[in-house]
């Protein structure tokens, strides 16, 4: 349908020859340039003011806090007096966690290297194209290979012995199988919700569980000589 | 009484002086709008537009915008706290304790500062896991997300910098425990420790590096990345919209089928 062409191409590059110009938008340069509109707001005020309003929100919150809760400051550094136990900072936790299972040169270098790789490399990993439920497609084959990998990981945590991060995983496989056995047409509204999860928000909720439940253990869980402790029973 | 100060700002707005700084004039026009965006110096990394369903909460959680938040009041406490505080052995602790019991408000400033800190980290990752699970990252922002890393990296520095800072024996055995992990890099351990901290132990050198890097290093890095990383989003097509997102009409899903069956 598209009418007759009345012009013809000309190459030129001399501004001053030939003064009119042809910008051609390629695929994936400009993601502004859509089919059909949407209805769009001026980021003055529209936009400016909920930040504002959410900002002044949070600035509220973190002020009630800081008038009710007081940082702390222990005693003066002292190189000679070791706290048992010395603890980072919480979100370092997790990390400190694992130093207690693996030696330093994997737990502090390989393991936080391996992640900010992986937290980079997302986006410009193929398998994040196809966002279909990972068990849609070839289900039987996927399920051995997710188990595979699964019953993996879980022996390399007990051969280790780090149970703390054994809990999550078990968890995660026992979601995965629920979502292996639900149609996407299932009755209950959450097994299809599972059932349409792709393989990286699996693999990414792994992650983000085992964040969790490492940090919390690291933080409320550890006592002296890093043991276990009951954070009611102190 | 409200009138009055309306006519007052409304002649003030009209002078010469107000034009000359505020270029976009005044008006609420859509053009005056858009220019409030384009000619602030600030402002004019943002979009013009934005789509009017990522405006509800719904979308982002405004985790960005709170991150963002987070960091101002950073700044600004943190300036504060500058004025009374000096990096040096064992003046940096007495500081914190005057902080504490003598300055005015300075509890209240210090408190402030170090459960700011901890919101920021905690923001950064739900941030960073929201936009994940959105599938925001994909192309065209690939880089926008990568930025992110980087960004969500230099917060943990800046947090753990500043740990460093009220010299307690929660600052320096946090730092001792932190700084040791390093030494186990293979080679080269040893000397990004003693780099690190400017000696073998955690001492006074330690504690003036991790002031210029918490102070100024950081800070700065932060400021260029969060600058890139506002502009990316104008570039890459303002906030990333999912067709399963709410606000969408039906004429308009219509449309995007129709386009999505013609290709």
């Amino acid at each position: 349908m598209t009418p007759p062409k009345d012009y013809s191409a000309e190459v030129n590059s001399n501004m001053r020859v030939s003064q009119r110009r042809v910008l051609f938008v390629t695929r994936r340069t400009s993601p502004q340039v859509k089919v059909y509109d949407e209805e769009r707001v001026q980021s003055s005020p529209e936009v400016l003011i909920r930040a504002l309003l959410a900002v002044e929100c949070l600035i509220i919150v973190l002020v009630l806090m800081s008038l009710f809760f007081n940082a702390p400051l222990e005693g003066v550094a002292n190189p000679t007096n070791t706290p048992n136990p010395a603890k980072a900072p919480w979100y370092f936790l997790g990390l400190q966690e694992i130093l207690h299972y693996f030696p330093p040169v994997v737990a502090g270098v390989l393991i936080p290297g391996m992640l900010v790789t992986a937290l980079i490399i997302i986006p410009y990993f193929d398998i994040n194209i196809e966002a279909d439920g990972l068990f849609l497609k070839n289900r039987e084959r996927r399920l051995m290979l997710s188990m595979a990998a699964a019953g993996a990981l879980s022996i390399f945590f007990l051969f280790f012995k780090v149970y703390v991060a054994l809990a999550p995983t078990l968890i995660v496989t026992a979601f995965v199988l629920v979502a292996a056995f639900s149609p996407p047409e299932s009755s209950g509204r959450f097994r299809r919700y599972l059932a349409l999860r792709p393989i990286f928000w699996w693999i990414m909720t792994w992650f983000l569980f085992e964040l969790i439940v490492l940090t919390a253990v690291g933080t409320f869980f550890r006592g002296p000589g890093w043991s276990w402790v009951w954070p009611w029973r102190s | 009484m409200p009138g009055a100060i309306e006519t007052y700002f409304d002649k003030l707005e009209r002078t010469r002086v107000w034009r000359s700084i505020f270029r976009s004039g005044k008006g609420t026009s859509t053009l005056h709008n858009a220019l409030a965006i384009q000619q602030n110096v600030f402002l004019h990394l943002f979009p013009t537009k934005v789509r009017k369903r990522m405006l509800g909460l719904g979308a982002t959680w405004y985790l960005g915008t709170l991150t963002l938040g987070t960091f101002i009041v950073l700044v600004v406490t943190g300036i504060l706290l500058m004025l009374y505080y000096h990096p040096s052995v064992p003046r940096a602790y007495s500081d914190v304790k005057d902080l504490q019991f003598v300055v005015s408000s300075g509890l209240f400033l210090r408190n402030l500062h170090r459960w700011s800190a901890h919101a920021m980290v905690f923001l950064a990752f739900a941030h960073m896991f929201r936009v994940f699970y959105r599938g925001a990252y994909r192309t065209p922002r690939e880089f926008n997300w990568v930025i992110g890393v980087v960004l969500l990296l230099v917060t943990l520095l800046l947090s753990y910098t500043g740990y460093l800072l009220p010299w307690d024996q929660l600052a320096f055995w946090a730092i001792t425990v932190g700084t040791n992990i390093s030494s186990a890099v293979p080679l080269i351990g040893d000397k990004i420790r003693f780099m690190l901290l400017g000696g073998h132990l955690v001492n006074a050198n330690a504690l003036l590096r991790f002031y210029v890097l918490h102070c100024v290093i950081l800070p700065l890095t932060a400021v260029l990345f969060l600058a890139v990383h506002f502009w990316r989003i104008r570039k890459d097509g303002g906030l990333y919209v999912r067709e399963t997102e709410p606000g969408v009409t039906s004429a308009e899903k219509q449309l995007s089928n129709q386009e999505q069956g013609s290709r």
